[in-house]
């Protein structure tokens, strides 16, 4: 396996059963993702996408085939590894911004970290480093529902990269967002995508997001139709 | 990490206000309930007590085994000395020396000539003395109908029902027929002075109060009672102290030589009164359990609830990389903290107003139109150890039944499915 590979899945599949005849969301999937990319899963609702991602992400178990993230085999962890990588490697930004609304956009952000041991001085610092990067320190004592549906957006990208993760999984990350602040997301993503390296996985059908991409994988009733390159700026796609 | 969670568990009310309100609402009534039962139970224990078996009660052996005929022919003698003995050795008990006796009532008119008559069960009890507990024991003034309580030598209650049958009218005189304690034939003139209704069948259906001395004298018995009651100050009745007391006095005073020797018996002890008490505790043990299950469904069912709501942020939690266990874990010690933290405020509400409930209690003899329950017309709870500990029951034990179950339902579904909860 090469070195700079960060995802690769072979053979995927998942099934869901339903009744008579089950359902299959993912059928045979191979991918491969490099460290470093900036790619976007995009199909029709239904196609797989969420799945996918959630698979990639240890959220869920590949019902054949394996997924290996990390040099680990997704479909093999225990609940408590499938945990550890995620805290520690992977960030996820959903449609829904899912912050914890009791909680203040720096707890919101701190919360990943608090599961790590790290002294409360480097917490600290990293919560309001990685909300500069989203342009948000200023917000750092506010609740959530005092928040825009862009500025929770990047309170949740903020917590997805505070723990610097080598992949962050974005699930159709600007679905509830108008155009502005999904280009603005968008920015902000590519920006952390160059300057930090951080791989980037999304999932969406928003054409907004495809300009961005630099590859682009269209999956069709739960196959790859597609696997495209568009720029081949940064990472390198197979 | 902790104060993490703690500082969620404040700031959101729905986790951690209105739950432990719920569990202390449920807690509280559980307590109210359970000490009213046991109110219940004790005032039934307490007529009887009062009317009839005391908690303890001293008889003479030949008396005791041949209780059903009231033979006041084997009383024992030297009620004076054993009274003594009695307050010295318990001082805290009330002790209560009666003779109940069996016999005729008969009211003559002007001439002298039988007018009515009737059977009558009798009772001697202290009514003259100025420090006499019987009249608070026996609930008198309450009881009484027409007229008023004795005051005087020679004055005598009729129970109402009975006089009115007579037609015996308050300041009239009523002949006592009975017989001595030595088998002959006794006769003595009383005043009635008042009537009375208890509220109980057996009281009222045609029974005399009149005091202890005026019937020593009438009957012959100087120095001589039937029974000595023994009470406890609070009119509670606590089994393992009676049977001290009794066995503390048996060995004292009884011999079992002399028939005419004191024996203590407890009231459960006395024909009867172990079984009734024992079905009156089943019974109001019955309605409590049934309750706590009740109020435990209801609770668990909140516990339920309330981490279902939460499947959402259960998931985030997940995905951004909490490991299960320590997930569950952390709301096992939520849902522990708030059951334990609304069953101990449950639990106070609940004895403070049981407190109330036993020493004041509510009169609800306004609210009963006929009052005849003169006993009952006070609603009266009573705290047992017990009250201290049955509502961790619902409040505790349900409360984390209800979380821990619905919490594993994080491990049986799939962290994905957690996470589509929260995309509606
Ligand atoms: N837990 C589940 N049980 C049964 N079927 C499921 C489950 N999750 C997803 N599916 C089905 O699997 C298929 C793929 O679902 P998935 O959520 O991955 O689609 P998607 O591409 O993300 O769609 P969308 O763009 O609407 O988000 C769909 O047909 C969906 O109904
Ligand atoms: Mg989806």
């Amino acid at each position: 396996m090469n070195n700079s590979v960060i995802i690769k899945t072979k053979d995927l599949v998942k099934v869901y059963p339903m009744g008579q005849h089950d359902l299959v969301a993912l059928d045979h999937v191979n991918l491969v993702f490099q460290k470093g990319e900036f790619a976007g899963v995009v199909g029709p609702s239904g196609s797989g996408k969420t799945t996918l991602l959630n698979i990639i992400g240890s959220l869920d178990t590949p019902s054949d085939g394996s997924a290996v993230v990390l040099d680990r085999n997704v479909e093999t962890l225990s609940n408590k590894e499938a945990a550890k990588l995620r805290n520690q490697h992977i960030g996820f930004i959903f449609q829904t911004f899912n912050l914890f609304p009791v909680y203040s956009v720096f707890e919101n952000v701190e919360f990943p970290l608090l599961l790590q041991r790290m002294s409360s001085a480097a917490r600290k610092k990293a919560v309001y480093d990685s909300l500069e990067w989203v342009h948000l320190a200023d917000r750092a004592k506010s609740k959530p529902a005092q928040l825009s549906g862009g500025q929770s957006q990047r309170v949740a990208i903020a917590r997805a990269i505070v723990k610097k993760p080598e992949v962050v999984l974005a699930d159709e990350p600007t679905a509830n967002l108008d155009a502005e602040n999904s280009h603005h997301i968008m920015k902000t993503m590519v920006q952390l995508n160059e300057e930090l390296g951080t791989t980037f996985v999304f999932s969406t059908h928003d054409e907004k997001v495809m300009r961005y991409l630099r590859r682009k994988i269209s999956l069709i009733d739960g196959k790859v139709a597609k696997d495209e390159v568009i720029s081949k700026k940064r990472g390198k796609s197979t | 990490m902790i104060r993490f969670l703690i500082k969620g568990l404040i700031r959101d009310r729905s986790r951690s206000l209105f739950p432990v309100l719920t569990v202390m609402i449920g807690v509280m009534l559980t307590v109210v309930l359970q000490t009213w039962f046991r109110g219940v139970e004790s005032e039934g224990v307490q007529i009887a007590a009062s009317f009839d078996t005391g908690h303890v009660k001293i008889m003479s052996q030949a008396y005791a085994d041949e209780y059903d005929q009231i033979p006041n022919d084997l009383a024992f003698i030297g009620v004076h000395d054993l009274m003594q003995d009695l307050k010295k050795d318990f001082p805290d008990m009330i002790w209560l020396p009666r003779i109940k006796f069996g016999g005729l009532i008969d009211i003559p008119d002007e001439n002298g000539e039988t007018r009515a008559q009737s059977s009558v069960m009798g009772f001697g009890v202290d009514l003259l003395s100025s420090d006499s507990p019987e009249k608070r024991i026996l609930n008198l003034e309450n009881a009484v109908v027409r007229g008023r309580l004795p005051e005087k030598r020679d004055e005598i209650l009729l129970s109402d029902e009975m006089a009115q049958q007579l037609g015996v009218e308050i300041g009239e005189t009523a002949t006592l027929i009975g017989s001595t304690m030595y088998g002959s034939m006794a006769t003595y003139n009383f005043t009635v002075v008042g009537t009375i209704r208890f509220g109980i069948t057996a009281m009222d259906r045609g029974s005399m109060i009149a005091d202890l001395s005026d019937i020593q004298t009438a009957l012959d018995m100087d120095d001589a009672a039937g029974e000595i009651l023994g009470l406890f100050p609070d009119l509670f009745f606590y089994d393992r102290r009676a049977n001290g007391i009794k066995d503390q006095f048996n060995a004292a005073h009884q011999n079992p030589e002399d028939e005419f020797s004191p024996v203590m018996l407890t009231l459960k002890e006395q024909a009867g009164f172990g079984e009734m008490l024992d079905l009156i505790k089943s019974a109001s043990n019955i309605g409590i359990s049934i309750f706590v299950v009740v109020m435990s469904i209801v609770l668990w069912n909140a516990g339920l609830i309330g981490s279902i709501r939460r499947y959402g942020e259960i998931g985030v939690r997940l995905a951004v990389g909490e490991n299960k266990n320590h997930l569950y874990r952390s709301m096992i010690i939520e849902s522990l903290c708030i059951g334990f933290f609304g069953t101990v405020l449950g639990t106070a509400v609940g004895i403070a107003i049981a407190f109330y409930l036993q020493e004041t209690g509510i009169d609800i003899s306004s609210m009963m139109q006929d009052a005849t329950m003169v006993m009952s017309d006070v609603m009266r709870a009573r705290i047992t150890p017990g009250s201290f500990v049955i509502g961790f029951v619902p409040g505790l034990l349900a409360t984390l039944l209800g979380t821990s179950i619905s919490g594993i339902g994080i491990y049986k579904r799939q962290t994905s499915r957690l996470m589509k909860e929260l995309e509606v």
